[in-house]
């Protein structure tokens, strides 16, 4: 599936919930469901900055597409990076990095994930771009 | 708990006719009713605040110090009046004794500077300790680096209280200058001052106390205490940003350098030598934030209406009322148990993340402060990420305690 795809599949996941409150919980089961990342990854090498819970990102190039692993102290983020886990990884360097993962979050009813600064949405989509990009590099390379 | 046992709530206060004055506490929040509990990050204003800045643009507006014009006059009258307001506030001695500036953070820079030049040399110390604020702090490795002086941090015990025999021991006639937080703003500790100050001033020390947290739940008398420095900001005193005060001795003052140079604060220029004016103006350089002070000199006059020590008694209530419930909730713990305490409280639920908490408490309307509260140190010390953080004012109803203990076992239930 495209990124796109897979957007419009978690949007439409989020619609069965109508209110707000719903939708965290939503989140949070997400964010319980998050395979666990090799303990080895949780150093300060592989975190994120800017994030009020520590959050942990490792990504590889396997047969051309970029996988992600990740995982967070905080439950919510946890969920947040789920979801872009669910979009990203799998996809080609390219794809990812011409994606605009945060937008998926206005489009579910949870938009102002996007506007604090304590989550560290921003960050964790920035440094999966910056994988990308370097993974990028190295097959045109 | 706070001290002041001896007093009883009066009769008369009326929380709920308090609210009233408060228009941002009628507000909806998620589409639930706001309970504010992040006092402790700034206070919310009452209108007579709001109202005071609005007729000062409305009414007479002009530059203060400067115009023999009727508007001159009468903005530079409601501007020296709240900065007697201030004296009185604190008990200072003199009016003159009353710096404004852009709040607490400001102040302590002012300090660090000016102080710093005239008393600071290689080889001084300078004392602050583990429970301060990071703006108590930087400022001070900042001078310390410059003037090649020494910082000494006094050590807290688990229940988040100074080691007071830790301070005893630093203290030496090397030392210059003690900075300590009144009241700690993740722990709510509140510091034993007056015997810090005492003991300080046996070696010829001066002492700086950081009141951001105090000047709202407590009567303070800078004369009493004895500090040589009392620094708060307006917003936390249910006044507007970006005002702030620094009380300092005139002894001190006077033999600091100016922090800035500018408009006001000069007697006579001339382009080979200028000649700075007298306090408080030698401080207050260029155009002051003359609508922050008229609001600040308002805040002021509002709780002087209803009295600091009807406020210290109803949060002291108020307070043991949170900790009595808060402490119902299993797995909670308090981070910071300090005998002596007021309106702040900071804790864990379980092994729950204080960000996912705070989320979850915000989706129900009720905002709490989550993270490290610009005191890394103290989350260093009892090696947690962060707490969450419910801060007190005398505009919160024990309603609101329940509401709060209603979320955060909503929270529990989700999250573990």
């Amino acid at each position: 599936m495209t990124i796109e795809e897979i957007e419009n599949e978690i949007v439409e996941e989020f619609q069965m919930f109508d209110d707000e409150f719903s939708k965290y919980e939503y989140l949070v089961e997400v964010g319980k469901n998050l395979p666990l990342i090799d303990e080895k990854y949780k150093t300060t090498e592989y975190e994120i900055t800017g994030c009020q819970s520590k959050v942990w990102l490792n990504a590889e190039l396997i047969d051309g597409k970029v996988v992600y692993s990740a995982d967070s102290a905080g439950i919510i983020p946890k969920g947040i990076v789920s979801l872009l886990l669910r979009m990203l990884s799998g996809q080609t360097p390219e794809a990812v990095v011409n994606a605009d993962p945060i937008s998926l979050f206005s489009k579910i009813g949870i938009s102002e994930l996007s506007m604090t600064r304590s989550n560290g949405l921003r960050s964790m989509a920035k440094q999966m771009k910056l994988y990308a990009l370097a993974f990028q590099a190295k097959v045109n390379g | 708990m706070n001290t002041n046992t001896n007093i009883a709530p009066t009769a008369n206060f009326d929380v709920e006719k308090i609210r009233e004055d408060f228009p941002i506490l009628q507000t909806t929040v998620h589409g639930r009713p706001l309970v504010y509990l992040d006092n402790g990050a700034t206070a919310q204003k009452p209108l007579a605040v709001i109202n005071s800045m609005v007729e000062y643009y409305k009414g007479y507006n002009s530059n203060v110090h400067r115009g023999v014009h009727y508007l001159s006059q009468k903005a530079t009258d409601a501007h020296e009046a709240a900065r007697e307001g201030v004296r009185a506030f604190i008990n200072a001695e003199h009016t003159h004794e009353i710096i404004f500036t852009r709040g607490t953070t400001e102040s302590i820079n002012i300090v660090a500077h000016s102080f710093g030049k005239a008393f600071v040399n290689a080889g001084d110390e300078i004392i602050i300790t583990a429970m301060e604020h990071h703006s108590n702090i930087v400022p001070w490795q900042m001078l310390c680096e410059e003037r090649g002086a020494i910082l000494r941090v006094i050590p807290i015990n688990a229940n988040g209280e100074l080691i007071l025999e830790e301070y005893d021991k630093l203290l030496n006639e090397r030392t210059k200058l003690v900075a300590l937080v009144h009241v700690s703003n993740t722990l709510g500790t509140v510091n034993p001052v007056n015997d810090i100050i005492a003991k300080a001033h046996v070696v010829g020390a001066a002492v700086l106390i950081d009141g951001a947290q105090s000047i709202q739940h407590m009567a303070v008398d800078v004369q009493a205490m004895d500090a040589d420095f009392f620094v708060f900001s307006g917003h936390k005193l249910f006044g507007p940003t970006g005002i702030g005060v620094l009380y300092g001795k005139d002894k001190y003052l006077n033999a600091m350098p100016p922090y800035q140079g500018g408009g006001s604060m000069i007697k006579q220029v001339t382009l080979e030598k200028t000649t700075y004016n007298e306090l408080p103006f030698k401080f207050e350089a260029g155009t002051p934030h003359v609508e922050g002070i008229i609001g600040l000199g308002a805040a002021i006059d509002y709780i002087n209406a209803i009295g600091i020590d009807n406020i210290a008694a109803y949060e002291h209530e108020l307070v043991a009322y949170a900790v009595e419930q808060l402490s119902t909730i299993e797995g909670l713990r308090f981070i910071g148990n300090a005998k002596e305490r007021v309106s702040v409280l900071s804790f864990l639920a379980g092994d729950i993340h204080p960000y996912d908490i705070g989320v979850i408490l915000d989706k129900l309307g009720i905002a709490v402060r989550t993270g490290h509260h610009c005191c890394q140190p103290i989350m260093d010390i009892f090696s947690i990420p962060g707490t969450v953080r419910a801060s007190f004012a005398f505009y919160n109803t024990k309603a609101e305690v329940d509401a709060l203990v209603a979320g955060l076992l909503k929270a529990k239930q989700m999250l573990s």
